[in-house]
């Protein structure tokens, strides 16, 4: 259970001590890589074991981590802190490949699945496959018992909170009408009650080819048996998704775009169960003076012909920058309450050494750096 | 180059970059640019929720073409209209051309497209680009602006077609996917813009981008768009301080010092700026259109022309870049 941060408290801080499960979340390019690697190290800071999740970092983030490649283990990254740290990018074909071999009634059942064409179209491509298996790792992490505090961003997607329902995609499918007819032949009653779906059937051969759907078919076959375990483990991955221990941290940047897509995460967030613990806006812009901006265009106004204009123009226009922020995030900020907010400052260059990683952790964790 | 001449180059121009970059933005700030310059422009939105409707002024569009802004005027545009197209919509409506219209309705009951686009990756992307290419051959407008999908899903999607060539080896896919193919490798009719901001890791990736597309897709690439450029604000040079002595502006101490602490924070990012689009123009020898930063709350049909003017002034100044 994660105490709650009171007016004082570091809110990040506290998460970073008491959760065991962190999921960075957000739309893409708003800094969620970055955000997730930041609370695992400061985890081994704080003398956890603990390990991050990223789904395609930056080159020279990844570098900085210390991973060079997608790997389905996860490396350790040395560094100066009591705790430990591990890193892995997400291998989504290698983790969907292991979930088959954990749920295959034998070696034979699982090379016959993973050497179907249609399985390797799923594993590849069905949407919401990425974000189903970051899950996937981020529990078989936290049950490998190996860590204290596993950290996950979620995938760049638009729809960002498919994660939350990507468990039971798959299922979905599995249950799917059209998997009923194709497993049908050796179901015999389903066949007859299936005209429709036949002919549904024989209208995507034609469209796609019969190749196509004779993999699928086989598929579907070699899965037979499956399915049940699929869907219990789709079920607990959930449920360590609404646990206490897990930790929702809504990663976002002061544009409009990007807080009306976080306001709606808040709300997916919050219409699941499950409460956000931190807001983390990244990237504001500097306010200089503390003026408003109307005040400030005002002054500029007043000085206007005299060499000081350029110098109130530009600070008008940083204070017009620092309230429009404001206004895009207050919404989101009363939607996403109590949850409290963490503002980080835009920097002056991006992000892709420990040394870049503290300048933001500054801001993430300011009472564990303030000084005595 | 004269503007109409850029935006006649080729009839579909699709603006692709990553998330954030301001991709839809300019998607609009081009297709302004080019109802200008006297082409009816069609823009093509495939993710909903652009806010491309508001940069006009207007409101959110959806699958029905919309006229965003209409021609006329002393300048003699031409319309701008907008569209939605969704891989569902795509699908729906490639059904029923196919004469497929009494399973379509049973199809999209049951989550179909999952279903069928498990069955066929790439699927998704290439139903849209094929009703691209649909648009594009019916002469749907002079030219017609695709808001591409954000992140590194643009080459998934531009890939869409190779794939699917492997994958469905007859039939109508197949068909399908040979004549996208067609029209996303023929300069003549499609080019990509690809978008960034003058920052580190999207410039990176607009890079690795670039080769990929005309490596792995055979894409022809038009002008690089670096959005998002502070404008240069002379007269910052000097210290506030100095310049107040001796007149009659006196200013409290605090002021000036937030003067120079703004000053300061301008002048170094966009010193950092210049330094990412140098880098940028070193690692690819694609021309450059920079679009300003605009410091105003929300962007509207006034900022939308601002930045559509940008743009024209910057294809004017192509004409001094040497050919390719």
């Amino acid at each position: 259970m994660i105490p709650n941060a009171g007016p004082d408290r570091d809110p990040l801080g506290l998460v970073v001590d008491h959760a065991e499960v962190v999921v960075c979340t957000g739309s893409g390019g708003v800094g969620k890589t970055t955000t997730a690697a930041v609370v695992a190290i400061e985890g081994a800071r704080r003398g956890r074991r603990a390990c991050v999740v990223t789904i395609d970092p930056a080159r020279r983030l990844a570098d900085a981590m210390g991973i060079d490649g997608l790997t389905h283990t996860p490396t350790r990254v040395a560094g100066p802190w009591p705790g430990e740290l591990w890193a892995l990018m997400l291998d989504t074909k290698a983790t969907f490949d292991a979930l088959v071999a954990t749920y295959a009634g034998g070696p034979e059942q699982a090379a016959e699945i993973l050497d179907n064409r249609f399985y390797r179209n799923i594993s590849g491509s069905l949407s919401g496959t990425q974000e189903y298996m970051a899950m996937e790792k981020l529990y078989e992490l936290h049950a490998e018992d190996r860590y204290d505090l596993v950290v996950v961003d979620t995938p760049p997607t638009r729809n960002a909170l498919d994660f939350l329902e990507a468990p039971q995609r798959l299922t979905r499918l599995l249950d799917h009408r059209l998997y009923r007819v194709l497993v049908g032949p050796s179901r015999g009653l389903a066949r007859a009650v299936n005209v429709a779906a036949q002919t549904f059937l024989r209208t995507v051969s034609r469209v796609v080819g019969t190749e196509v759907v004779d993999d699928a078919i086989e598929f579907f076959a070699a899965f037979d048996g499956m399915e049940a375990g699929f869907r219990e483990r789709a079920a607990a991955v959930l449920q360590l998704l609404t646990d206490e221990r897990t930790a929702f941290v809504l990663v976002t940047a002061p544009r409009r775009d990007v807080v009306e897509e976080a306001t709606w995460f808040a709300d997916r967030i919050h219409s699941a169960g499950i409460e956000v613990r931190a807001l983390v806006v990244n990237r504001m812009q500097p306010r200089f003076g503390g003026g408003s901006a109307t005040a400030e265009r005002r002054r500029a106004e007043a000085l206007r012909g005299t060499p000081l204009q350029p110098f109130a123009d530009n600070l008008a226009d940083f204070a017009t920058l620092a309230d429009t922020e404001e206004d895009h995030l207050r919404d989101l900020i009363d939607r996403a309450a109590p949850a409290p907010v963490v503002r980080v400052p835009s920097l002056d260059s991006d992000v892709h050494d420990l040394e870049g990683l503290e300048r933001i952790a500054v801001h993430l964790f300011p009472d564990a750096r303030r000084p005595e | 180059m004269d503007p109409a001449q850029f935006f006649a180059a080729s009839r579909v121009l699709i603006v692709a970059g990553k998330g954030g970059v301001g991709k839809s933005t300019v998607s609009a700030a081009l297709a302004r640019g080019a109802a200008r310059a006297g082409l009816s422009t069609l823009i093509v939105e495939i993710e909903g929720k652009s806010g491309i409707g508001s940069l006009f002024g207007r409101p959110p569009f959806g699958y029905d073409e919309v006229v965003l802004h209409p021609g006329g005027g002393p300048e003699g545009a031409a319309d701008v209209r907008a569209r939605q197209l969704t891989p569902d919509d795509a699908l729906v409506e490639y059904l029923e051309d196919h004469g497929l219209h009494r399973v379509t309705r049973r199809l999209l009951s049951g989550g179909p497209l999952d279903v069928v686009s498990t069955a066929v990756p790439g699927i998704r992307d290439i139903l849209v680009l094929g009703k691209v290419k649909q648009l594009e051959r019916a002469g749907a407008a002079d030219l017609i602006v695709l808001d591409a999908p954000a992140a590194g899903h643009a080459i998934t999607f531009l890939r869409s077609a190779h794939g699917l060539l492997d994958v469905a080896r007859a039939g109508p896919i197949n068909t399908q996917a040979a004549e996208v193919v067609e029209m996303l490798t023929d300069a003549s009719r499609c080019q990509v813009l690809l978008v960034t901001l003058p920052e580190e890791t999207p410039v990176n990736e607009l890079v690795d981008t670039a080769y990929s597309l005309e490596d792995e897709i055979g894409v022809s690439l038009g002008p690089v768009v670096v959005n998002g450029a502070f404008p240069p604000c002379p007269g910052l040079d000097a210290d506030p301080a100095t310049l107040t002595a001796g007149t009659d502006h006196a200013l409290p101490e605090a002021h000036l010092s937030a003067f120079s602490a703004a000053a300061t924070y301008r002048r170094h990012r966009s010193q950092l700026q210049s330094e990412q689009i140098e880098r940028l123009r070193a690692a690819l020898p694609l021309p450059q259109l920079v679009l300003p930063y605009l410091f105003c709350t929300d962007l509207g049909p006034a900022q939308l022309d601002e930045l559509a003017d940008a743009a024209a002034a910057g294809i004017a100044a192509l004409r001094a870049l040497p050919g390719p």
